[in-house]
């Protein structure tokens, strides 16, 4: 694969899609973006496969000055390539969830949903500063208009927070990126995470990023534009809303904030810790209350998002590995999540949980499959989220135990709104008999949720394929991180390496029992 | 005296002179029958003054002993403007062949404008300041209210007339009083003798100048005839006035700012930096309300001044090519976004101003509404559309002369001003549609704003060239 420009291509097949979908009409258009997004995906695959595990840390780079002050920069770390597959993965899915239940301006739809996908892998591929200021900030138009034009009732509303929310959190950034390239002279990001910058201004630029990825990831109490954005989007754009665009806070901090910043990182935890810890106690609450299926999904989105943030904050491997892992295994379940909803949206045309009961009975596979999320998304081992979840919570343990401790209580009331959602939609009496009545999954559908309940699984069963990429990453992170990194206050004291074969797991409940 | 060199310095000029009185004739003998001769003629005229240009520059920069410069700055700034003016004249005879037969005086007098800019962005003296300021002020009166018989725009030259009058007297009295204080008109003079330090007379001079140019260039405090006269203006005047006479008036604004006050540099700036400020803030606010797109556009364009401003503040080479830099892209917007509103009008033809009527434009007309999305989240400064480069290049400019506030003030409040520009977009896109426009659009408009919006969405091939170009403008100031 040397010197194969495998990223701008990955980039330019769907650009080229969807530019053609604004001309075709709106079957081609489907078929168009299907077969756009599975390119990408084979290429992403490819892309995975040649992938050298612990060789250079920056692989696939491009490069091409052609902007003057900035440049065509690409290239990705093992981060870089999961956040990627988890994208070209969830594209295909996302058209094809759209294909009955989008039908009015179909090549418009389509070419936003390709354009959206060019620059997710455009943000994480980039290797520029501005160039990824640009695909982040860009990514706005697209949801906006996906948001606005085949949203719900209330989209309008929905699309112009959501813009401008985000516009407003991310405008601060682009102040502190110009002063850091004018500090540092470069705008490469790999020059820029190896330069300290003086820690007292560190706190400035660490609080304007901040501002950027909080709102997008998003953190408590800037995370109200999620549950009307979520609400008011159609099924794909939820799906992807949830699958990749919160994944960029995440990434902005992990590719910015803690590399670029360490020393205010640190000075800064405690901040958000605190976010995390409201966050995960209060938006789990909240989300119980809900009466609307995807609010409830979309706060419990920022919950996981928190478990995100304080892993990201731990300052060691077991803490980032495991926010990674959330953050894989989030975007499947939620986006899994919302295509639940979505099947029995198309149906009844109402999120209202009340509307539905009962549907174990005359849906069955749905029910199982719906189930099956639902348990991903509470963590039960075996499935993704469980790894993930756990690594993030045993990695802040070491920083702080009192965090660790607050933000485990959202895998209980993680399980109690998921599991009381899923008793009143499958099961009880059948109350209504609209609803009663629904034909169960279709084989699009199925094969559009079979996919990911496999991965999900995998991701559970043989968490290493995932972690693997990421691992030397990973400990560069820490490594950077290490000579800022809080004291912890769990005061762990390592036992001597058990023989081979005993596994992390096995000391998990001594970690819990300390308190 | 006057020499062959200084004549080729100013062959742009001569060429637009000869040209308008040639055409004039042609007009007066031809009567409104000569409308579109004269009007291609003027265009073509435009064309060879650009291509003129480069003479202009070999035989630079000093000319009639400093009283008029050809430099790499203003042949940027004359670039822009002759090319913001053959835009304005391409796009006017459809306009006014709806009522009535097009006018040939129309293309001339814009002739005549043109050559007063040039002698602004080329003014190495207050009187050659002034004569340009005059020159172009006269014709854009004319202009405004060049539909006689409507009302709204015999009100709008009336208003141009009687606040541009005043205006220029607060600028000609700032000129006297720097005149009485530093002993000198010429820029080189004034700036001599500002390098001793800033009398109190002297300073008085300062903002009174700057007074009269902050109501050339629209900006607030002096502001306030902007949306009357753009509303009330025939369209394409209006988008003429939007944007050739905007980059004349910028570029005489900084030319003055760094040449003749740049001694007083300090004093300046905290004034540029709240009529920046005031300028964004304002123009964002007060374009929330409006109903009418042609009064909206005159606050975008209070708003885009204001931020323009932001890279005269910083006062450094880098600043000034970011104002150079805004200003062309802010020129290209401006007359794509124009293109589209001179294509709204209603199965008769009649032209429509609301902003109501683009209601569900996307589907009626899918290339008109992707255009003017396009102008419209290119001015509310999102990527990856060019608009945000402009942004970009002066807060950088900002953020490198360590003014790290002013550009995070001015950039969140630009945040504002996307919600009006939001606003156009929601309407074509997202609302149900209305009574449809007529079904096809003039070529003319549909060339302009196809080469506009193309400009704007691969604009970024274009910086290695811009960025050169810019950098020569301003450096020839300092």
């Amino acid at each position: 694969m040397d010197g194969f420009p495998i990223l701008s291509l990955m980039m330019a097949v769907p650009m080229a899609g969807a530019i053609a979908c604004l001309f075709a009409s709106a079957n081609n258009a489907r078929w168009i973006a299907l077969i756009a997004t599975l390119v990408d995906f084979v290429l992403g695959i490819v892309l995975w496969l040649n992938f050298d595990q612990g060789g250079l840390q920056w692989q696939f780079q491009e490069y091409a000055p052609i902007f003057g002050r900035f440049a065509w920069a690409l290239g990705i770390d093992g981060i870089a390539l999961m956040l990627i597959a988890l994208t070209v993965f969830l594209m295909p899915i996302c058209i094809g969830a759209s294909w009955n239940a989008i039908n009015k301006r179909v090549g418009e739809y389509m070419a936003a949903f390709l354009f959206m996908e060019v620059l997710m892998i455009g943000v994480f591929t980039a290797q520029d500063l501005y160039l990824f200021y640009i695909m982040f900030e860009a990514g706005l138009i697209p949801m906006y208009l996906i948001i606005g034009i085949w949203g719900g009732a209330d989209r309008i509303y929905a699309s112009y927070k959501f813009f401008l929310y985000t516009l407003l959190g991310s405008v601060l950034m682009l102040i502190a990126m110009m002063w850091m390239v004018h500090e540092a002279g470069t705008t490469e990001i790999p020059a820029l995470m190896a330069y300290n910058f003086d820690p007292h201004v560190q706190t400035w630029l660490f609080l304007a990023f901040f501002a950027s990825f909080a709102v997008k990831m998003p953190m408590w109490p800037v995370h109200t534009w999620l549950p009307d954005a979520h609400v008011q989007a159609p099924t794909a754009g939820s799906v992807i809303l949830a699958g990749v665009l919160l994944k960029m806070g995440g990434y902005g901090f992990i590719r910015f904030s803690l590399p670029m910043f360490p020393e205010a990182s640190a000075q800064l935890a405690p901040l958000v810790w605190g976010l995390s810890m409201v966050a995960v106690v209060y938006t789990s609450l909240v989300a119980m209350v809900q009466s609307d299926m995807k609010k409830l999904i979309a706060y419990s989105s920022v919950a996981h998002m928190a478990i995100v943030t304080i892993g990201l904050f731990a300052f060691n491997q077991a803490g980032i590995e495991g926010a990674m892992m959330v953050m894989l295994g989030h975007g499947l379940v939620a986006g899994a999540l919302f295509l639940c909803v979505g099947v029995v949206y198309d149906r009844l045309h109402t999120r209202e949980i009340n509307r539905y009961g009962g549907l174990s009975i005359n849906m069955p596979r749905y029910a199982v499959l719906f189930l099956f999320f639902t348990m991903a998304a509470v963590g039960l081992p075996g499935t993704s989220n469980f790894v993930g979840e756990f690594l993030s919570l045993m990695g802040v343990y070491q920083a702080s135990s009192w965090v660790a401790l607050v933000c485990t209580t959202g895998i209980i009331l993680g399980a109690a709104y998921m599991l009381y959602l899923y008793r009143r939609i499958c099961y009880g009496p059948q109350v209504n008999a609209d609803a009663a009545a629904m034909p169960d999954l279709s084989i699009r559908e199925f094969w559009l949720m079979a996919p990911i309940a496999a991965v999900v699984l995998w991701m559970g069963v043989y968490p290493e394929s995932f972690l693997a990429p990421m691992r030397a990453d990973i400990r560069a992170l820490e490594a950077r991180l290490a000579p800022a990194a809080p004291a912890g206050d769990s005061k762990i004291k390592m036992g001597a390496p058990k023989p081979a074969g005993a596994s992390h797991h096995e000391e998990a409940p001594a970690h819990g029992e300390a308190h | 005296m006057i020499d062959s060199a200084s004549l080729l310095a100013v062959l742009p000029e001569l060429i637009l002179t000869a040209g308008g009185l040639v055409l004039m004739l042609v007009a007066a003998f031809g009567g409104d029958g000569s409308a579109r001769v004269v009007n291609w003629l003027s265009v073509i005229t435009l064309a060879i003054a650009g291509v003129a240009l480069s003479c202009s520059l070999a035989h630079g920069p000093d000319a009639f002993d400093g009283l008029y410069r050809a430099d790499a700055f203003s042949v940027f700034a004359k670039a822009l403007i002759y090319s913001a003016a053959a835009a304005a004249v391409l796009l006017a005879p459809r306009f006014f062949s709806t009522d009535g037969a097009p006018r040939p005086e129309y293309p001339i007098l814009i002739l005549f404008a043109a050559i007063g800019m040039g002698m602004m962005v080329s003014a190495g003296d207050m009187l050659t300041l002034y004569v340009g300021l005059e020159m172009n002020s006269l014709a854009s009166y004319v202009l405004a209210s060049f539909m006689r018989q409507d009302e709204r725009s015999s009100e709008a030259g009336l208003k141009y007339f009687v606040l541009g009058s005043l205006a220029s007297g607060i600028l000609l009295y700032g000129i006297s009083l720097l005149y009485g204080f530093t002993g000198s008109t010429g820029f080189d003079g004034i700036a001599v003798a500002l390098g001793d330090g800033v009398s109190k007379g002297e300073l008085f001079g300062l903002v009174f100048v700057l007074a009269g140019l902050a109501f050339k260039i629209s900006a607030v405090p002096f502001h306030m005839w902007t949306p009357d006269v753009y509303e009330g203006a025939p369209t394409p005047v209006t988008t003429f006035f939007a944007s050739a006479p905007k980059v004349a008036a910028m570029g005489l604004t900084v030319r003055v700012a760094i040449e003749a006050l740049g001694p007083a540099g300090l004093d300046w700036q905290q004034i540029v930096i709240f009529v920046a400020l005031a300028s964004i803030l304002f123009g964002a606010v007060a374009a929330i309300g409006q109903t009418n797109i042609k009064r909206l556009m005159a606050y975008s364009s209070i708003n885009n001044v204001g931020f323009a401003l932001i890279g005269l503040a910083a006062g450094t080479p880098a600043g000034v090519a970011g104002t150079m830099s805004y200003m062309a892209i802010y020129v290209l917007m401006t007359i794509g976004a124009f293109a589209c509103i001179l294509q709204m009008r209603d199965a008769d033809g009649k032209p429509i101003e609301t902003i109501a009527s683009l209601a569900g434009l996307s589907q009626s007309r899918k290339g008109l509404a992707a255009a003017l999305a396009i102008f419209m989240f290119s001015m509310a400064g999102i990527p990856p559309l060019f608009g945000f480069w402009a942004k970009f290049l002066v807060f950088d400019a900002a953020v490198a002369a360590g003014l790290t506030a002013l550009a995070a003030f001015g950039i969140t409040a630009s945040v504002i001003g996307a919600f009006y520009y939001l606003k156009i977009i929601k309407t074509m896109y997202f609302d149900e549609p209305t009574a449809a426009y007529e079904a096809k659009g003039g070529s003319v408009e549909n060339i302009i704003l196809t080469a506009c919006a193309v400009v704007i969405v691969l604009g970024y091939l274009l910086n290695p060239l811009l960025d050169q170009a810019s950098a020569a403008a301003a450096a020839s100031l300092f």
